[in-house]
This record gives C-alpha cells, sequence and structure tokens, in this order.
C-alpha cells in the first residue's frame, strides 16, 4: 500500500515510528531465540486497527474501535514447534519471549545456528487501497448503514427488521526470519453487512447481504456492491424464503450456482489439499500426488494474487509473497498448499500460503482465495438439463473431516429444480458427500465463472483468516440433500 | 525424544501463577481508567481488565510437536454520554494510552444515536459481595511444559498401544490457562475474580479399507478439562477412550433415506442444548428473531425436559459470581418439564421487554450468556433406553452450521451408529437429520440418568422420536 497513514494508524514497530525494530535489533532477538539450538526462529510483529458501526432499529446504536499489538516469536527445530508472544515493545520482555520460544531446542545436541544477514523480500501489490475506510470520517460510514436501511425497508412492506453493519481494520506487519527474509505489509480488510427479517400471517424468514475485501470505500463504488444493493439483496432474500417449503431428503442431482458454491470446494477439497495434513499422513489426499482425484473438467485453484480479494496476500505470515498455485489440473493432484514446514518436508519451495490469525498464533498452511476454474457449458443448459434436483444459490457455511473428506455446506437460499426450471424456494437445508466422492461426479461447468463476494472466514486449529471461494455453475449428479420430505 | 530432556526448562512455573498483587494491579487500572473517562467527558463509565496465559503442549506420534507459552492483557471500556454509547479495546495499558483510549471513546459515543434503554444498571441492584466459587487452582499454576509434555504423551502412547487399528495419530494435547479479571463501573461496582482450567485431548487415526475404491481415514478423540488438576481424568483413560471411540468407526456407511429415532449421545446433546438458548434469551427475543418469541409460559418441549443455567456451582467451568453488568449471579431455569421460564436477560436486553435482569449479562460482550447449562437426567438408564429404541440413529456427531433461529428450521450433518432392535450395530456417516427444532424438542420422549457435568453446557442421552434421515435413496 503506498498511502501515507496518519501516525495513530502507524505500527509503532514501523520505521520512524516510536519503537522502530530494525534488522540489527531483530538480528539480536533472532539470536537470542537461536541461543539454546533451534534451527530456524522467526519473529512477527503484528499491529492492528479494527472499528465497527452498527445500525439497527434504524438507529446507529454500536460503534466500537480497537488496537492490537505485539510479537510472536517461533523457533522450530525438527517438526517441533517453541512459540511466545508478548504484547510489548520493550527489550526484556521481546528478549524474554524469544527465550522462552528457544527453549523447545534445548539438548538437540549440536552448535547453534547463525542468522543470516537480513534482506528486504521484494513484494507485490495486490491491494493499493488510495483511502483506506478507517481514514475517512465516521459520518461517511454511517450514511452507508442508514442508506442500506433505507433500501432493504424499501424493497417490500413485509421487510420488518433491518440490521446494518460496517467492519474495518489496518493491519500492519514485519518480520524476520533467521535464513535472512525481512518484510512487511500493511493489511487493509473491509466488510459490509445487512441483515433482513421479512415478515407475513405470522411467518417469519430471515435474508442476508454484504461483501468487502481489501478495499478503501472505493469498493462501495461498484455497482453491485453500494450499500443499496446489498440491502436490497437481504430484503429479496429474505421475501423470497417466506414462500420457502420443505426440502427434499435424499440423494439427487444439484446445481451449484456460480461464487458463493466455492465454499463446497473450499470445504471438499481445499482443507485436505493443506500441506501439514499430507506431511502428517493425516489427510484422505496423502500421497495422491498425480493421481485422478476429481473429475476431468475439474481445475482447481489457489491464488493469493487476486487484487483486492479478501484472501489477497501481497506477503504470507512467514516472508514469502502471495502467489498462484495450481492444487488440480484437469481433475489430476498436482501440489499441495505449503507452508515453510511442510515445503521443507517435501523438498519444495514454500508456494505463500503460510498464515496466521494473530501474533498470538504460530503459521499454518492455508487458502487464501480457492477456486473451481471455469468450464464450457452455458448455465441456463445446466439447470435445463435437471430433471428433479435442487439449484443451491447462497451458502451460510461449511465445515469438513479432513482426514476422510466428509463433508456438509449449508444452503441459505435455494430452489427446487423440476424439469430443467427454477420453481419453488426451500427452506434452510444441508447437503452432505465426500470430497473426492462429489468432486468426481461434477459432470457439467458452466463459463460463468466468478469470485464471491461473500466475507468468508476459515477456521483451523482455533485460528481464523479471511479468505474467499469462486466458481462456476456447476452440476453434481448426484450428492445428499438433507432436506425433511423422504 | 525423551521427555526428561525438556525438564525445568520452560521458565520456572512459580511466574505464571495469579497473585493477589496481580489482582489488585487489575482492579486498580479499572478502576483508574473510570475515572479517566469520567474526567474525558463520559456520563458513565465501564471497564473490564483481563489478565490471562496459556501453555499449551502438544505431542504427535511420541514427539513434542508445539510448546507454547504466553500472558497476555487487555481492557475493554464502554462508556455512555448523552445517551449515547460506544465501547473500545486496547492491548496497551500504559497511562497514556489509557488517557487516549479514554478521549477517542467519548469522541466516538457522540457519533451514536441516543438509546434510551442504554442506561448503567440502578446501582441498588449491584453484587455487594463476591462469592467465593473455587475457581483457581494454584496447583496448575506449578505445572510446567515438561510436565504437560509428559501428560499429552500418556495419552498418546494409550491409544496408539490400545489398539493396533490406531495406525496414525493426529496428536494430543495438554493445556492449561490461568486468567484473572476486574471489573470497575462508575455506578459503583468494583470486582474481580482468578479462574485456572485444564485440559487433555487426545486425536488418534485410523486406516478404514472397508471400501477399497475409496479408502478412508478415521479420526476420533476424547478429552478431559477441570478448573482444578485433581479434577483431569488419567491422560491413559482418556487415550484409550479415544481409540475406542475412533476404531468403532471403520466401515462407517450410509443409511437409507428414512424417518427414524434419533438417539443423541451426551457429547452432542449438549450443543442441542446450547441452541435451546440460543432461541431462549433476551436478545433473541427482543429482536424478535427466536421462533419462541412469545411462548415463555408455554410448553415447548416434551415434559421430560428441564434445563437450569447455575452460574454458583463451585469449580463450574462455566461459573462466574457475578455478571458483565456487575449484578449478582443466581440459578435460573431455562425450561422447567417443558415449559419455557423466562428467558436469560442482562439489563439491556430485560430494559427492551420491560423487566428485570436475570443476572445473564456476558463478561465483555454485549448481551446475555450461559454459565453452567445442564439439561438434568431423567429416570431411565441408558441402557433400557437404547433397548427400546427399535430403528434409529445413535448421533456421536453433528457437523456444519444448519439451524435457522428465526423459523426453528434444523438441518446438519451426522455421524454415528445404527440402531437396530435396540443394538448398536454399525458405524455410520455422510448422513443428515432434520426437522423443525420445535419438533425436535416436543418429539423427545426418553431421557437418560446418566449426566455427567464434563463440561459447562451438558445434557444426558436423550432421545428424538422420529426425525427425516437424509442418506441414500430408497431402493
Amino acid at each position: 500500500m503506498t498511502t501515507t497513514l496518519p501516525a495513530a494508524l502507524r505500527a509503532p514497530f514501523s520505521a520512524g515510528g516510536p519503537s522502530a525494530i530494525d534488522a540489527q535489533l531483530a538480528n539480536r532477538l533472532l539470536g537470542l531465540a537461536l541461543e539454546a539450538g533451534g534451527d530456524y526462529a522467526d519473529i512477527y510483529f503484528e499491529f492492528r486497527v479494527s472499528a465497527s458501526y452498527a445500525l439497527e432499529e434504524e438507529q446507529i446504536r454500536t460503534l466500537g474501535r480497537g488496537i492490537t499489538l505485539g510479537l510472536g516469536v517461533r523457533v522450530t527445530k525438527g517438526d517441533a514447534t517453541g512459540y511466545a508472544y508478548c504484547e510489548d515493545l520493550a527489550w526484556e520482555k521481546m528478549a524474554h519471549a524469544a527465550r522462552t520460544a528457544g527453549q523447545i531446542a534445548v539438548g538437540g545436541g549440536h552448535a547453534p545456528v547463525g542468522v543470516a544477514p537480513l534482506l528486504q523480500v521484494a513484494l507485490p501489490s495486490f491491494y493499493v487501497v488510495p483511502t483506506p475506510s478507517i481514514v475517512v470520517s465516521t459520518h461517511d460510514k454511517l450514511a452507508l448503514l442508514r442508506a442500506a436501511d433505507k433500501a432493504a425497508r424499501a424493497y417490500d412492506p413485509r421487510i420488518v427488521k433491518v440490521q446494518a453493519s460496517f467492519a474495518e481494520e489496518i493491519k500492519e506487519v514485519l518480520l524476520f526470519t533467521s535464513d535472512g527474509r525481512m518484510a512487511s505489509d500493511v493489511q487493509p480488510l473491509m466488510k459490509f453487512g445487512v441483515g433482513a427479517v421479512a415478515e407475513e400471517h405470522g411467518k417469519r424468514q430471515s435474508g442476508s447481504g454484504g461483501g468487502g475485501g481489501r478495499y478503501g470505500m472505493d469498493y462501495f463504488a461498484e455497482v453491485h456492491h453500494d450499500a443499496t444493493a446489498h440491502g436490497r439483496e437481504a430484503a429479496r432474500v429474505a421475501i423470497a424464503m417466506l414462500d420457502a417449503r420443505e426440502a427434499p431428503a435424499g440423494q439427487m442431482p444439484v446445481v451449484l450456482g456460480p461464487g458463493d458454491s466455492g465454499i463446497l470446494l473450499h470445504e471438499a477439497v481445499g482443507h485436505g489439499l493443506e500441506a501439514d495434513f499430507n506431511r502428517k499422513q493425516t489427510s484422505n489426499y496423502t500421497g495422491q500426488l498425480g493421481k485422478l482425484v476429481a473429475s476431468e473438467l475439474c481445475t482447481v485453484v489457489d491464488d493469493g494474487t487476486i487484487s483486492n480479494a479478501r484472501g489477497a496476500i501481497n506477503v504470507d505470515d512467514e516472508g514469502y509473497a502471495g502467489q498462484r498455485n495450481v492444487l488440480i489440473e484437469n481433475g489430476v493432484l498436482v501440489g499441495y498448499m505449503h507452508d515453510r514446514m511442510s515445503a521443507k518436508h517435501f523438498g519444495l519451495t514454500p508456494t505463500g500460503n503460510g498464515r496466521r490469525e494473530s501474533f498470538q498464533s504460530m503459521p499454518l498452511p492455508r487458502m487464501t482465495n480457492t477456486s473451481l476454474l471455469g468450464g464450457k457449458d452455458n448455465p441456463d443448459d445446466i439447470i435445463k438439463s435437471v430433471k428433479r434436483g435442487v439449484y443451491a444459490k447462497r451458502f451460510s457455511g461449511g465445515s469438513v473431516n479432513i482426514s476422510n473428506g466428509d463433508f456438509v455446506f449449508a444452503l441459505s437460499e435455494s430452489y427446487l429444480i423440476e424439469d430443467g426450471k427454477l420453481t419453488a424456494p426451500l427452506k434452510g437445508v444441508q447437503l452432505t458427500g465426500n470430497g473426492p466422492d462429489v468432486l468426481r461426479r461434477v459432470d457439467m461447468l458452466g463459463a460463468d465463472y466468478q469470485l464471491s463476494d461473500g466475507v468468508w472466514m476459515c477456521g483451523k486449529d482455533g485460528q481464523s483468516v479471511p479468505v474467499n471461494v469462486g466458481t462456476p455453475t456447476v452440476r453434481i449428479a448426484s450428492i445428499t440433500v438433507g432436506g425433511t420430505q423422504a | 525424544m525423551s521427555s526428561a530432556r525438556h525438564g525445568n526448562l520452560l521458565g520456572s512455573a512459580s511466574g505464571a501463577g495469579v497473585s493477589e498483587q496481580t489482582m489488585k494491579e487489575l482492579r486498580d487500572v479499572a478502576q483508574l481508567t473510570v475515572e479517566v473517562a469520567k474526567r474525558a467527558g463520559a456520563d458513565h463509565a465501564e471497564v473490564l481488565v483481563r489478565d490471562s496465559s496459556e501453555l499449551t503442549a502438544k505431542i504427535r506420534l511420541g514427539e513434542p510437536e508445539l510448546v507454547q507459552e504466553a500472558g497476555s492483557r487487555s481492557l475493554g471500556l464502554r462508556v455512555l454520554r448523552g445517551g449515547r454509547c460506544a465501547m473500545t479495546y486496547t492491548s496497551d495499558l500504559r497511562r497514556e494510552a489509557l488517557e487516549a483510549l479514554c478521549a477517542e471513546t467519548v469522541t466516538l459515543a457522540d457519533f451514536a444515536e441516543v438509546d434510551e434503554f442504554a442506561l448503567p444498571p440502578d446501582p441498588a441492584l449491584l453484587a455487594t459481595a463476591v462469592p467465593e466459587l473455587d475457581l483457581y487452582d494454584p496447583n496448575l499454576a506449578e505445572v510446567d511444559a515438561a510436565w504437560a509434555l509428559r501428560q499429552a504423551m500418556a495419552g498418546e502412547a494409550a491409544a496408539r498401544k490400545s489398539d493396533a487399528r490406531v495406525t496414525n495419530s493426529e496428536g494430543a494435547t495438554w493445556s492449561r490457562g490461568l486468567g484473572a479479571s476486574a471489573f470497575a463501573t462508575s455506578g459503583g461496582f468494583l470486582g474481580g475474580y482468578r479462574g485456572s482450567s485444564a485440559s487433555l485431548v487426545v486425536v488418534p487415526l485410523c486406516d478404514d479399507s472397508t471400501d477399497p475404491g475409496n479408502p478412508k481415514k478415521r479420526n476420533g478423540h476424547w478429552w478431559t478439562t477441570s478448573r482444578y488438576l485433581a479434577g483431569l481424568e488419567p491422560p491413559e483413560a482418556v487415550g484409550i477412550e479415544a481409540a475406542r471411540r475412533t476404531v468403532a468407526t471403520i466401515g462407517s456407511r450410509k443409511v437409507e433415506t428414512q424417518e427414524c429415532a434419533i438417539v443423541f449421545d451426551p457429547e452432542i446433546g449438549r450443543s442441542i442444548v446450547g441452541m435451546v438458548f440460543s432461541v431462549a434469551n433476551g436478545s433473541s427475543f427482543w429482536r424478535k428473531s427466536s421462533y419462541l418469541v412469545g411462548k415463555e409460559g408455554e410448553l415447548i418441549s416434551s415434559p421430560l425436559v428441564t434445563i437450569i443455567d447455575d452460574p454458583l456451582r463451585p469449580r463450574g467451568l462455566g461459573s462466574r459470581p457475578f455478571d458483565g453488568d456487575g449484578l449478582p449471579t443466581r440459578k435460573n431455569p431455562v425450561v422447567e418439564r417443558g415449559v419455557l421460564c423466562p428467558v436469560l436477560c442482562d439489563v439491556y436486553s430485560a430494559r427492551k421487554l420491560g423487566r428485570q435482569s436475570t443476572g445473564s449479562a456476558g463478561r465483555g460482550v454485549a448481551g446475555p450468556t450461559t454459565s453452567n447449562l445442564i439439561m438434568q437426567a431423567g429416570a431411565m438408564s441408558r441402557p433400557d433406553l437404547l433397548r427400546s429404541t427399535m430403528k434409529g440413529l445413535y448421533v456421536t456427531h453433528l457437523m456444519g452450521p444448519g439451524f435457522n433461529a428465526v423459523t426453528g428450521d434444523f438441518s446438519r450433518g451426522a455421524q454415528g451408529f445404527w440402531i437396530e432392535n435396540g443394538e448398536l450395530t454399525f458405524p455410520v456417516s455422510e448422513v443428515t437429520i432434520a426437522a423443525n427444532f420445535d419438533q425436535i424438542l416436543k418429539r423427545i420422549d426418553a431421557v437418560a440418568d446418566d449426566l455427567e457435568l464434563r463440561s459447562a453446557t451438558a445434557a444426558p442421552t436423550f432421545r428424538v422420536s422420529h426425525m427425516t434421515l437424509a442418506g441414500t435413496s430408497r431402493n
């Protein structure tokens, strides 16, 4: 990011800050961390300013703001990791954290490894934000909430409740590694959300809209991202769902709409391709490199380089530049997502997927923006091809058991397909299946690839990181739909 | 690697405990910040200061995988000015930083609109004493990383040794948290308490080649947690149970789509109890975001169901001596013999609903939260409950979201065991179970007497007479 931020939003550890950390000081800390015999160490500084604004009952209700500052020290010895953190840039505190993390290596036998000369890593720039929202007047942000509220209420008189929220943060990171890398980045992130409740004849339904990414206020300039568009979308879903009927139960064809459906991909295959699980041989994709693991129509890519996307990263939390990684090509498994530790195990270069929730957590291989690339079919033809099935449009989330690939994901807006046409809206329903099994059943792929505008948060080992997903329209020949109509 | 290698290395554990001195510091910072906020222009201020430390030790395949040790402090501030509210937090507790935070929070409040319900609680209702609930074990503070690694190692080793089908491991983790907090308000409340907890979880893995076309791995887990070191189950017992639960899932398969009885294992039944609270609390009621709105005093469940929230249970994992508004906590019924009791409220939601708080405000969060939420045991033994089930699914895991509080629609992924003529037969996975939550609660037709208070939210084994199970197509 090239913007000049006001002093209060700059990290105290950045160059020119009141507690600037330079290479020389970092070098000393890394030396302390490796004193006990560790074979690698890194130090990750993080400063985060966040703010949130919420509207409810047509009033601005809650305004919040928070600041966190800290550093995490990691030392590895073989496959073992020592980790410590502190929230203070005083030398004694930082030195204590470095020594504490270093204890993992005590008794390891060989002489301490030296710290390589620290060199700045050259970084790309995937989120140039002229004006981060956090420096913009609060009034402007509150106006967006009011506009969304008004638009949702105006959509239909049956809308009885609207909530709108705006959340933003700016995170500055600075990291140093004992193998000689140093990198810094400023990462903006914002999200806008609207929830609406519709009521008719005592029946109530809810709907939601929203989006975001690594944008500033420029996000709202695009037609589909406009605050009123999100308000109308929340209202549209709530109203549509008033007519929802009980969903069918059992195996049937399912057509996934473009964009948000990528959440299926994230759960069904994404997690299983994170290399820590494969290093430990605990994933169902262990040992499958080079093998056909999906329908030949499927090419799956994890791409941290998509401009302004929620999962975009100039640099991961281990100092490797964000990159585009092909995971499955025409159905064949060609690569995993690596952090430093798994890459070392497999003798590969890290893929820029080492991410952490905060300075209080160690990095793990994580997804960024994960997509199933587009195919050749006309989306309308895909729907027309189904005699009886379900069309899935919006999703509220999912989950997977990585050891065997069994997953679920929840549809928040879906429709029955009867004789090739979308007919009745269906009540909230779960899809369940097994990742490799379901990807082999992909038999039509639309030419209408879309990146989701959702605000997906991915959880793993208790750590949450922002991600995004994308897909074209997809037909799955058969999957279990978890409705009530057996 | 031998565990002895880590002896007394990761800092002497004596530094980790929460001393009386720390408690005093936290109270002082909380009270000082209230005064600073008042001087900055707040009509009312509430400050929560927390100090916490963690120790996590993970073993995988007999080798240390992770030792994480650190402490952390944070402060949360809520101010009211002219009926307008703002909330902020920081990890920077230096005097000058707190001065700046207070000034900024007051300025931020001016952007909000007047909320007549956001007034401070009536001072007469504030807690005047902090009951001793025995939530802190000094022995836990003495534990060091080497000891923690040995516990994890013993748990994992027992799992691997107990059954040859355990071929791999996602590891065993022993962890400890120590925490202290102080809460001060300009209404005159000042209180604090400390707490500890520790847990061990073991996650074995086995190979399942039942379907040669799609070989799978199966993981399972078991755990123990307690506020007291002496309350933890022995690591060997945890490991053996983890292995038993894992190998039992070998050969899991789908079953045919049908209506059948659903029996909830206590491990999963407690999540159903948690969902009852999510639709029976003051926030969801004033927001009208629950299908139960307007149903207090009515039968919302089978009369076999009684659920109580008890914050005052000594050594309870969810216990708290006062609530997030500074009010005394008390035992509240949530559902009594199937009838919905007055819902749990904090001061704000109680005002919105025109009633009194039940002393259920969460700490540092908006709205009421549960403490120890317990579904009471029934009269039937667990074996009798199973024996009287002709056909159904015994559920051990639920997956994914899939519950809509506004409508009560419930559809979630499930795993477990098929019940045929009163016996658990084969393991089941890749199915969903669905029904409206209202129907689920009303169809509870058996509650077992096997309640164990292993976690803050707890339930005995219970059965729902029928739900829709979605699996393979019917032949």
